[in-house]
C-alpha cells in the first residue's frame, strides 16, 4: 500500500486549520502578558463568559447583529472594569500577588456567568446565523457547514469560515501592534513600565485598552470553539490548548502565537494518526501538544519567537 | 516669584511607609537654569527627582512632608502622565530606553502625550540635529547601542515631550568618559538654545559644577550645602569630599569633621 497523500494533505490543511484557532486563543495569553507580565489565569473563563453572553442573547431572540456588538461592548466594560479594581490597586505588587488575582478573577467571572445566566450547555450554531447573515444572491454557499471538494480533499467549510476570521484578526492586531502609536506605547509598556511612566504613557488607559481587546479576542474566540465543543465549561479547556502553543512561541511574541498554533495543530494531527499508530495507543492527540512543547523548551527555553533579554556587557 | 520653575518645600518621603529617604529637602530650579544635585549613593538624589516626576508610587514611595510646586502649582495630586504634560520630563538613572524598540520608536515615545504628528516629526528632526550620533542609528534596537547612546536615546526621548524641565537622573553613569562631555554639552545647548531647565543628579561632581549655574550638596536624605557652582567648587570641603582633592600632610583633613560641624555655615 503506497502512501495516502491526499489523506495527509488533508490532516496538513485541517491541522493548519485546528492551529489558527489555537494560535487566536493563546495571543489572548501573549496581550496581557506582554503589556503587565502576568499570567492571565482568567483567560478560559473570559471566552466562556462572552460566549455565554452571546449565546444567551441571541436565545433572548436578540439579532445576530445586534448580539455580537452588544456582546463586545460587554466585553470592553469587562477589561475596562478589570483595570480599575484588579490592576490599578495592585499596580507595582509582586508579579504573583498579581497572577493570584487572575485565578480569584477567574473564579469570579464563573460564578458571574452562572448567576447572570446559567451553568447549562447550550449549543451554538454559529453557521445558522451566518447562513441567515452572510447568504446573498450569488449563492455563496462556502460559509455553510458542508464539506467542499478541493483538490479531492475534504475540508470543513466552517474551519474554513473560523480560519479566515482568526486570520483576519491576528493580522489585524499585528498591525495595530507595529503600525499605530497606540500599538507602540504598548510595546513600550511591555518593554519598561517605569519608563514609559516617566515618559506619559498613561499605564491606567493602556492596560484598560488591552483588557478589552482580550475580551474581544476571547468572544471570537469563545463563539468559533463553542462552535465545535458547545457552550459549556468545557469551553474553559480549550483554553489549555493554548498553553503548549505559547510555549513554543515564548510568551512575549504574537508571531510566535501564530506559528506555536500552527506548529501545535498540524503536530496533534500527524501524531494522533502516524504515530499513535506506531505505538499503538489511541488519542494521544490530547497530550501529544504538550510532549511538542517539551522538546521544543528543551532547546528554546524563551520560545520560538520570545523576546531574548538584550544584556549589554 | 515668577521666575521659579519648580520649587521642593520641605519634603520628607517614605517608602512603604517605613524607610524615610528624605529628611527635609528644599530646593529651586529658576527658569533657564542648570541645578545639580550632588551626591553619594544613597543620599537621595534619585529619590528627589521621582519625587518631582510623581514616580514614587510606582516604588511605593510617597512624600509624607512638604510640597512641590510647579510653577506655584502644587503637584501633590498630579499624576505621572499629567506632569509630563505640564512640562516636567525624566530621564531615569541607567538610561531605561525600551531596548525592544528601535532608536527612532523609543524617541516617538516621548511624542506620546501629544497629538499633532506633523509637529512631533520636526521634534524628532531637532532630537537628530542636536544627537546626529543616535540618527545613524535610528534602525537599530535601542537595547543593542551603546551606553553614551542610549543616554542621548533617553535624553532625546524626555525632549520630543517639549518640556520645561528635564529632571536629569546620573547621566554620566555607565558611559565612556569623552561621552560623558558630549552630553554635558549638548544638556548646555539644549538650555542655551531650547530654554530648557534641568534638575541634574549626578555623582561626578567635577562635570556636574562645571555645567551648572547652582548646585546643591545632599547627604542622608538633607541639603548640606547650596550656592553658585563657582562658589562650591573654590569651597575646601567640597574640593576634598567631592572632587577628589588630597589634603596635604599636617592639614586639617575635612574627614574628620564631624558633619554637624560642616554643616552649620553653610547656610550661612
Amino acid at each position: 500500500m503506497g502512501f495516502d497523500w491526499v489523506f495527509f494533505t488533508e490532516l496538513i490543511v485541517g491541522g493548519l486549520m485546528s492551529g489558527v484557532m489555537y494560535s487566536l486563543v493563546a495571543i489572548g495569553f501573549v496581550l496581557i502578558y506582554k503589556s503587565s507580565g502576568i499570567f492571565n489565569f482568567a483567560q478560559g473563563t473570559m471566552l466562556l463568559f462572552a460566549a455565554l453572553t452571546f449565546v444567551k442573547l441571541t436565545e433572548g431572540g436578540v439579532n445576530f447583529w445586534v448580539a455580537l456588538p452588544v456582546s463586545m461592548g460587554t466585553m470592553v466594560v469587562f477589561g475596562i472594569l478589570v483595570e480599575r479594581f484588579m490592576m490599578r490597586p495592585l499596580a507595582n505588587q509582586s508579579l504573583l500577588s498579581l497572577f493570584m488575582a487572575t485565578v480569584g478573577l477567574a473564579i469570579l467571572i464563573e460564578g458571574l456567568a452562572q448567576y447572570m445566566w446559567d451553568s447549562a450547555i447550550h449549543g451554538l450554531q454559529l453557521a445558522d446565523f451566518l447562513d441567515l447573515a452572510l447568504l446573498d444572491p450569488v449563492n455563496m454557499t462556502i460559509f455553510v457547514v458542508d464539506y467542499i471538494e478541493w483538490l479531492d480533499i475534504l475540508i470543513s467549510k466552517f474551519d474554513v469560515f473560523a480560519t479566515i476570521v482568526a486570520g483576519t484578526m491576528i493580522l489585524i492586531l499585528a498591525v495595530f501592534f507595529q503600525k499605530t502609536r497606540t500599538g507602540m506605547s504598548l510595546r513600550a509598556v511591555s518593554d519598561d513600565h517605569l519608563a514609559a511612566m516617566a515618559v506619559g504613557i498613561p499605564l491606567s488607559r493602556v492596560w484598560a485598552l488591552v483588557w478589552a481587546v482580550t475580551g474581544i479576542i476571547a468572544l471570537i474566540a469563545g463563539l468559533l470553539w463553542a462552535e465545535r465543543v458547545s457552550v459549556s465549561f468545557t469551553l474553559v479547556e480549550a483554553v489549555l490548548k493554548a498553553l503548549p502553543v505559547i510555549l513554543i512561541g515564548g510568551l512575549t511574541s504574537i508571531p510566535g502565537a501564530i506559528v506555536g498554533g500552527l506548529i501545535i495543530g498540524v503536530g496533534e494531527k500527524l501524531g494522533e494518526i502516524y504515530l499513535g499508530d506506531l505505538i499503538g495507543v489511541q488519542g494521544i492527540e490530547t497530550w501529544f501538544s504538550y510532549f511538542i512543547a517539551l522538546v521544543f523548551l528543551l532547546f528554546r527555553p524563551s520560545g520560538l519567537f520570545g523576546l531574548k533579554t538584550i544584556e549589554r556587557v | 516669584m515668577t521666575d521659579v520653575l519648580l520649587s521642593i518645600n520641605n519634603i520628607e518621603v517614605t517608602y512603604a511607609r517605613v524607610i524615610l529617604a528624605l529628611r527635609g529637602i528644599s530646593l529651586q530650579v529658576k527658569k533657564g537654569a542648570i541645578v545639580s544635585l550632588l551626591g553619594a549613593n544613597g543620599a537621595g538624589k534619585t529619590t528627589t527627582l521621582k519625587a518631582c516626576s510623581n514616580l514614587l508610587p510606582a516604588e511605593r514611595g510617597e512624600i509624607s512632608k512638604g510640597s512641590i510646586e510647579l510653577l506655584g502649582e502644587d503637584t501633590a495630586g498630579m499624576s505621572a502622565y499629567d506632569l509630563v504634560k505640564s512640562g516636567v520630563s525624566q530621564v531615569l538613572e541607567g538610561r531605561h530606553c525600551f531596548s525592544h524598540l528601535t532608536v527612532e520608536e523609543n524617541l516617538m515615545t516621548g511624542a506620546f502625550i501629544h497629538e499633532d504628528r506633523a509637529q512631533a516629526k520636526k521634534d524628532l528632526e531637532l532630537v537628530y540635529e542636536y544627537f546626529p550620533r543616535i540618527k545613524v542609528r535610528r534602525k537599530s534596537e535601542a537595547g543593542f547601542t551603546s551606553g553614551g547612546e542610549q543616554q542621548m536615546v533617553a535624553i532625546g526621548r524626555a525632549l520630543m515631550s517639549r518640556p520645561k524641565l528635564i529632571l536629569l537622573d546620573e547621566p554620566s553613569m555607565g558611559i565612556a568618559p569623552q561621552l560623558v562631555e558630549e552630553v554635558f554639552e549638548i544638556v548646555q545647548n539644549l538650555n542655551k538654545n531650547e530654554g530648557v531647565s534641568f534638575l541634574v543628579a549626578e555623582q561626578n561632581a567635577r562635570i556636574a559644577l562645571k555645567y551648572a549655574t547652582e548646585a546643591y550638596v545632599v547627604e542622608n536624605g538633607r541639603v548640606m550645602l547650596r550656592g553658585p557652582s563657582e562658589e562650591l567648587m573654590g569651597r575646601a570641603d567640597v574640593q576634598e569630599l567631592y572632587l577628589g582633592a588630597g589634603t596635604d600632610e599636617g592639614g586639617e583633613s575635612f574627614r574628620d569633621v564631624k558633619h554637624y560641624h560642616r554643616r552649620r555655615p553653610s547656610f550661612a
